[in-house]
C-alpha cells in the first residue's frame, strides 16, 4: 500500500502536523494522480479493468478524469499511429504542471511488433516518460505496480523543480 | 507406429526453406451456373473473358466499362450489394494495376468478382452514384495505391494524414516507411530543427551489436567498457575466483589470507 512520509502520531497527539513543503506537497501529488481517461488500443482495456470494481483503482487516489485540465497524469496505453502522435502531444501539453506519464505496454514502449511506417517507435518520441510498463497487454496488478512505482518517484521530488535531477529520483 | 525419420541434423536444418513461396493458382472452370451463364450474356460484348474460382464468377472488363458493367449487374442481374472495392499492385510485373469489385446477389447467394486493369496514372470512374460503400472503398484506393477515383464527391486520403507523402501499399514503399514517414511525428509537434534532438527511430530495440563493448560482452572475450573491438579481441582465459577457501566440513567460506 501507499507509504508516504508524513508521520501523523509524531506530534504527540495535538492537532498539530509538523511536516515540510516538499513532504506536503509529494503527500498530495502522490496520492492524488488522477489520470486522463484516454486509451489507444487494447492496452486501454486492461487500463478500463484497472479502474473497475474487481481492482479498483480509486484506494490509489487515482480516478480518472475526462479533461486534461483536470488529470496530472497521462497512461499512453496501446499503439500510437503515427497519424495520432500530434494529438497525444496536444492533450499532453494541455495537461497543467507537473505532469507525469506512464508508457503502458509495448507498443507504447518501442512500437511492439507494430514495426511498420505508421506507428510511432516509442512514445518517447513526441512525449518525456516517466515509468514503462512492460507487458502486452500489462495486466490490472501491473498498472497498479506502476502508479505505486510512480507514487514513490514524486516522493521523491522537490517542491522546486529546478532540483530535481534524474539520478535523484532514480528508483532503483 | 509412426515412420521413422533421422533427427542428426533437425536443428541445423529449416524444414522450410522457401522464403517466396508463392501459392498454386486456384483452377479456373467454365461457366456451367444458369444464373452465372445469364449474368454473362446480359453483359454481352463487354466481357472479355469470363470463369469460376471456388463459386465464384470472375469477369475480366475494360476499365472504361466498370460503370456500364456494375450497372447491368446491379439492375438486371441483383447484385445489390458491393461489397469490396480495392486493387492490386502489379506494376513491376505487367506495370499495370488490377482493380476489382467484389459483388453479392442476395436473392441468388451468389457472387461475381468484376476486374479490370489499369496502367499507372491514368483514373477510373467513381461507381459511388451505384453503390453508397464505394464512398470509402473508393478513398482508400486513392490512400494505399493513389489511384483516382473520376467524379469521386470527396476523393480525400482516408487512412493515412492527409499531409502524408507516398501511397504505403504500393509494392515499392517500404515497410518501414520512408524517410518522411520516418521523421513525420517529430515534423509535425516540434519541427524539422529538433530531427537532431530526438534522432533517429530505433527500429531493433532487441538487436545485438558485435562490436558494442557498452551494452555487451562476450564470454572469454573480456574486454574493457566501451574498449574498441573492430579490429579483433584477444581471449582471455576464465578466471576463477581464488580469494574464498571452503570448509566443506562445516559449510563455512574464509577469505584466503594463506598469500
Amino acid at each position: 500500500m501507499a507509504q508516504h512520509k508524513v508521520n501523523y502520531a509524531s506530534n504527540g497527539g495535538l492537532p498539530v502536523a509538523l511536516t515540510s513543503v516538499d513532504k506536503l506537497l509529494n503527500w498530495g501529488r502522490s496520492n492524488s494522480l488522477w489520470p486522463l481517461t484516454y486509451g489507444l488500443a487494447c492496452c486501454a482495456i486492461e487500463m478500463m479493468a484497472s479502474g473497475g470494481s474487481r481492482f479498483d483503482f480509486d484506494r490509489l487516489g487515482t480516478i480518472f478524469r475526462a479533461s486534461p485540465r483536470q488529470s496530472d497524469l497521462m497512461i499512453l496505453a496501446g499503439t500510437l499511429s503515427k497519424k495520432h502522435a500530434e494529438f497525444a502531444r496536444r492533450l499532453y501539453d494541455q495537461m497543467p504542471e507537473p505532469k507525469w506519464v506512464i508508457s503502458m505496454g509495448s507498443c507504447a514502449n518501442t512500437g511492439g511488433m507494430f514495426n511498420t511506417y505508421a506507428t510511432v517507435q516509442g512514445v518517447d518520441r513526441i512525449v518525456p516518460v516517466d515509468i514503462y510498463l512492460p507487458g502486452c497487454a500489462p495486466r490490472p496488478e501491473t498498472l497498479q505496480y506502476a502508479v505505486m512505482m510512480l507514487q514513490k518517484k514524486i516522493r521523491k521530488e522537490s517542491a522546486n523543480m529546478k532540483k530535481n535531477k534524474k539520478q535523484d529520483l532514480r528508483l532503483v | 507406429m509412426r515412420k521413422y525419420t533421422p533427427k542428426d541434423n533437425v536443428q541445423a536444418k529449416a524444414y522450410y526453406t522457401d522464403r517466396f513461396w508463392v501459392a498454386p493458382r486456384v483452377p479456373r472452370q467454365a461457366v456451367e451456373d444458369e444464373h452465372f451463364k445469364a449474368v454473362v450474356e446480359a453483359l454481352g460484348e463487354r466481357v472479355k473473358e469470363a470463369y469460376v474460382e471456388i463459386n465464384n464468377l470472375v469477369l475480366h472488363i475494360d476499365a472504361t466499362q466498370n460503370y456500364a458493367v456494375l450497372e447491368t449487374l446491379k439492375d438486371t442481374c441483383g447484385y445489390k450489394i458491393c461489397s469490396e472495392i480495392s486493387a492490386v499492385d502489379y506494376l513491376a510485373k505487367e506495370g499495370e494495376f488490377e482493380i476489382f469489385y467484389q459483388m453479392l446477389n442476395l436473392d441468388k447467394a451468389k457472387r461475381v468478382r468484376v476486374v479490370c486493369r489499369l496502367k499507372k496514372g491514368l483514373a477510373i470512374e467513381s461507381v459511388v452514384p451505384l453503390f453508397k460503400s464505394a464512398n470509402f472503398a473508393e478513398r482508400e484506393m486513392y490512400d494505399m495505391f493513389g489511384i483516382k477515383a473520376n467524379n469521386h464527391p470527396f476523393l480525400k486520403r482516408i487512412l493515412m494524414p492527409d499531409d502524408w507523402e507516398g501511397h504505403p501499399l504500393l509494392k515499392t514503399y517500404p515497410l518501414q516507411g520512408d524517410e518522411f514517414a520516418s521523421w513525420y511525428e517529430v515534423d509535425k509537434i516540434f519541427g524539422k530543427e529538433y530531427r537532431d534532438i530526438i534522432g533517429p527511430e530505433n527500429r531493433d530495440p532487441a538487436r545485438i551489436d558485435r562490436y558494442d563493448t557498452k551494452r555487451f560482452s562476450r564470454v572469454g572475450y573480456e574486454v574493457p567498457f566501451d574498449a574498441d573491438i573492430s579490429s579483433g579481441e584477444t581471449k582471455t582465459p576464465i578466471e576463477y575466483s581464488t580469494t574464498f577457501l571452503t570448509d566443506y566440513n562445516t559449510g563455512t567460506k574464509q577469505l584466503d589470507k594463506r598469500k
